[in-house]
């Protein structure tokens, strides 16, 4: 497998201008000779082929549920980083492009993550354009707020929907170019297969999820740009649907799996109930701007917290890290969080919970302040816990949020098969070990509004592409291979729901390769996995019929994959020897309990490549270099 | 908890379809209204049964996924709140529930609970946008827009597309939805510009789908689990008028820009 990059050269700085001012162009009028499947409407996907179109382009868009504006990126709610720095706080591009290296806990690629610090500001320009109503000033300025891991105030939003708002401005500038003939839009359609020919990503086999019936499509790139994978861990802040499927079906066709273990975990949702439980609720980062977090300093302590005094009350993150206090990174607010409740200092029913406390900043700005700003999260908590967090603290916990792991992609966002590019949550390529908050949405607006648009022209006039139709013998096998696994779900008509093998994969999961992990167990994760994906295909159950609406032949391709997936996630983290970031390993931590990096060893990229069934991935690496910043021991004292 | 649930069960679009009833006697008060389905329908897949299909994704009240009559109350009539986020603690211990699938015309049932919305996203299409390219923005803080306009035209753009206004309606209009996007972008300076055209093409869209006239029920504003205000529904129709007589419109519920 080859691994390079593609950065170009020069400094930094000047990097991505260089490239847009030497990168091939496309006339218009090959342009609309061109089509290009894009699978993803979110942030990534939608925007992405809003622009494309915009350029010319035939797009062909598909998303799995019944609209495109439902995209998981509807969900996210605090908001999105830009160097505007209008609060004149001294951010600045090298700022953000700094905090995010040293969040990621230098794990990323320099060059990419810069760009992606010089194009923030463009994003909220193009947004406001489009209506985005984002929060403002009395002035009628736009008004900003903080997230963790940075020491200025740089994130734009609306309310507590800001993905929202942001997805319905990128879905009406796609829904514009349906109505211009430039999209074809194929709501309610599973990726099911990456059809490669001559080597190059040329379709895609989709099921209808509305007739069962198996479909192709061809075009002369692919994009991809389906969102995370955490739902590998059961319960997560992700939407139902949330898959791996279509990177895990481009990975068995040979696209490169760069650093699976790298999982967020958010340190902010509502803590866990009953057995019941389908999905973990966020309670937004930016609580942390006013909530403060603590413990009582008595293990076991069931006081009512209100009755706690000053004095016995453990505000941890403010006394470790008085720099950075409640805002430092998220893995950090994580770890210490589990390490408390684990140390039996937890409270609420479960004793899987910390306090995140608003009495001080009520006191000090108001109630109507505190409404205004969080208002539908202190309701959307109260709809859910029956409690009143303006009277008596929320209680929180850490959940699988983000993966910052993906398809490996160069400076291009080209996977390892030519043609098959990738954007968003779906590739690896910004965030190192961890992301900082507001910085996703940030990247896949970026990804899809102004990098792919530039990057493939460069890679559509360089190649001169057959005339491949959906009759070629790659399409025939792709469609071939997916039927047959259809075939063999539906008949092993076994004992045990979809959702029973799903939540035992969780488990396993959360427990050996969740917030900590080490050798021993990762191995017998390893192992579990095996088990657990052997009985799946001996005992499954799933009722009903293929050709017709059915909504657990659906869970149960998603569940098969992460099945797979779950096993290289252990795999990778128990190759990565040292902690980075979210990638917490227990036989390396500093004394204080931080990550404890290993530069000499494992300053690389780690990409897996598959092999077949039943045969060991093999482990790839790109080298990181860091030319313009010194790795340091990451500190938020 | 245990339930006595009537739940609507339809094979597909061409099936007549009926109610069927089921006890449950594992719910949990802490449950939400869709994790209770998933017991259930565990539980029918255990008896080799098929599970009651409803549409759902992200479970937190914002996809607008979700949603079905429950007890006759479109998302079961909690004040601001999507079925997903509906809490089981909202039920009592015993209750008799009936689930249905949206009823309108231009939603037609697909297969149980699940019906096809893609009306919502044609009268988008037709003209619920702003034409600006990418790349053609100026600075963002180049047009100043008062907070409070802001705010006003953030309470319109947080409809979640769900459509209980629709099913709640008893003509089955799509006012709240329309007027919500309508009135969103002509609050604001950057939408001002094409109002006219976009108010009409999107009525003209509406026209062609099955939804039916609006007579000032004011059911949608009551379900609608964003709380959207039918003072969208006066801005749209002063849009309207305006887009087709400028003159007459002059003045009449001019918004505060
Ligand atoms: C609750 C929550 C809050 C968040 N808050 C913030 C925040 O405040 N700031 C921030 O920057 N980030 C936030 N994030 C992260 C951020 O929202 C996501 O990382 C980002 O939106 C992902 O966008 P995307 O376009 O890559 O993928 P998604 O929006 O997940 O879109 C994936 C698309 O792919 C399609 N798809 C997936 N699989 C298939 C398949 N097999 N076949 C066909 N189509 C498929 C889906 O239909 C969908 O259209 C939050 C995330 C969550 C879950
Ligand atoms: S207006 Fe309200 S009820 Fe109607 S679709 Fe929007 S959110 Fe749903
Ligand atoms: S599932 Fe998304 S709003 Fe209910």
């Amino acid at each position: 497998m080859k691994l390079d990059a593609h950065i170009p050269s020069g400094p930094l700085e000047q990097k991505w201008t260089n490239y847009v001012e030497h990168v091939k162009l496309l006339s218009p009028a090959n342009k609309r000779k061109h089509t290009v499947i894009i699978v993803g409407t979110g942030l990534a996907g939608a925007s992405a082929a809003a622009t494309m179109a915009e350029l010319g382009y035939n797009i062909k868009a598909f998303c799995y549920q019944d609209s495109a504006r439902r995209a998981h990126s509807i969900a996210a709610q605090g908001g999105i980083n830009a160097t505007k720095n209008y609060q004149y706080d001294g951010d600045s591009v090298w700022r953000l492009f700094y905090d995010t290296i040293k969040g990621g806990d230098f794990r990323g690629r320099e060059a990419n993550t810069y760009r992606l610090a010089e194009l923030s500001s463009n994003i909220i320009d193009q947004c406001v354009a489009q209506g985005v109503p984002f929060a403002r000033e009395y002035s009628g300025y736009l008004r900003n707020r903080s997230f963790g891991g940075a020491l200025v105030s740089r994130t734009f939003y609306a309310r507590g929907a800001t993905g929202q708002q942001l997805l319905l401005g990128a879905y009406s500038a796609l829904s514009r170019q349906v109505a211009a003939g430039k999209v074809e839009l194929h709501p309610r359609t599973d990726l099911q297969d990456l059809v490669v020919v001559d080597g190059k990503a040329r379709g895609i086999i989709v099921r209808n999820m509305v007739t069962g019936r198996l479909e192709s499509y061809v075009a002369d790139a692919v994009i991809l740009a389906t969102g995370g994978y955490v739902n590998v861990y059961y319960l997560s802040t992700n939407a139902m649907g949330s898959n791996a499927t279509a990177i895990w079906r481009a990975y068995r066709r040979g696209a490169g799996f760069a650093n699976p273990c790298y999982m967020q975990i958010h340190p902010t949702c509502i803590p866990h109930t009953g057995d019941y439980q389908s999905k973990l609720t966020l309670m937004s980062e930016s609580l942390r701007n006013d909530g403060r977090i603590w413990v009582p300093r008595k293990k076991g302590d069931t006081r009512d917290p209100n009755s706690i005094p000053e004095s016995e009350r453990y505000y941890y993150l403010e006394e470790k890290y008085p720099a950075y206090g409640n805002m430092v990174p998220r893995d950090v607010a994580s770890r210490n969080a589990k390490y408390l409740c684990d140390q039996g200092y937890g409270v609420g029913p479960t004793g899987r919970g910390v306090y995140l406390d608003f009495r001080d900043a009520i006191k000090r700005l108001g109630m109507d302040a505190i409404v205004e700003r969080y208002g539908n999260l202190f309701d959307m908590y109260e709809r859910i816990t029956g409690e009143n967090a303006y009277e008596t603290p929320m209680r929180i916990y850490p959940a699988p949020h983000y993966s910052m792991g993906g398809l490996w992609v160069d400076y291009e966002l080209m996977s390892t098969i030519p043609g098959l590019f990738v954007l968003g949550e779906a590739n690896f390529s910004d965030h190192g070990a961890n992301r900082l908050g507001a910085s996703a949405m940030m990247q896949g607006l970026a990804d899809g509004y102004f990098i792919i648009p530039n990057t493939i022209g460069q890679y559509l006039a360089g190649i001169t592409q057959g005339d491949v139709t959906t009759d070629n013998d790659a399409f025939r096998e792709a469609q071939d291979t997916v039927q047959k696994r259809m075939d063999r779900l539906i008949s092993v008509n076994g004992t045990k729901t979809v959702d029973t093998f799903h939540r035992e994969l969780g488990h396993i999961m959360w427990d050996d390769v969740g917030m900590s992990r080490n050798e021993t167990g990762l191995k017998d994760a390893i192992k579990r996995i095996q088990e657990l994906r052997a009985e799946f295909w001996e005992n499954v159950r799933i009722p009903g019929d293929q050709h017709d609406i059915n909504q657990e032949l659906e869970k149960a391709a998603r569940v098969a994959d992460f099945l797979e997936l779950g096993e290289l996630i252990a795999r990778d983290a128990l190759a990565r020897d040292e902690s980075a970031g979210g990638h917490f390993r227990e036989e390396h931590q500093t004394e204080g309990g931080e990550a404890l990096r290993d530069d000499e060893h494992f300053q690389h990229v780690a990409v897996w490549e598959y092999t077949g069934e039943g045969s060991e991935p093999v482990r790839h690496i790109e080298p990181l270099e860091f030319e313009w910043v010194t790795p340091t021991q990451r500190s938020y004292k | 908890m245990k339930l006595t649930l009537h739940i609507w069960r339809q094979k597909n679009p061409q099936d007549k379809g009926r109610f069927v009833t089921y006890h449950l006697d594992d719910a949990d008060e802490d449950m939400s209204f869709l994790e209770m389905l998933d017991v259930l329908n565990q539980h029918l897949i255990e008896k080799g049964e098929e599970p009651v299909a409803f549409e759902n994704d992200c479970r937190e009240g914002i996809c607008g996924m979700c949603g079905m009559m429950i007890n006759g109350l479109a998302h079961g009539g909690m004040k601001g709140t999507t079925t997903c986020q509906l809490p089981l603690r909202h039920f009592k211990d015993g209750a008799d529930i009936t689930i249905e699938p949206w009823r309108s015309r231009a939603f037609p049932v697909m297969k149980d609970l699940i019906v096809d919305r893609s009306a919502f996203d044609r009268i988008i299409q037709a003209g619920g946008y702003i034409s600006v390219n990418t790349g053609n923005a100026p600075d963002a803080n180049t047009v100043l827009i008062s907070r409070d306009t802001a705010e006003l035209a953030m309470d319109y753009a947080e409809c979640i597309g769900c459509g209980a206004c629709v099913a709640a309606c008893p003509n089955g209009a799509s006012m709240l939805f329309m007027s919500a996007k309508i009135a969103h972008f002509s609050l604001l300076p950057q939408g001002q510009v094409e109002a006219d055209k976009r108010v009409k093409a999107m009525v003209g869209q509406m026209q062609k789908e099955a939804f039916g006239a609006c007579t000032n029920y004011t059911e949608c504003e009551v379900a609608c689990p964003k709380e959207i205000s039918i003072s969208a529904i006066a801005r749209m129709n002063h849009d309207y008028l305006k887009a087709f007589w400028p003159g007459r419109a002059v003045g009449g519920g001019k918004h505060v820009a």
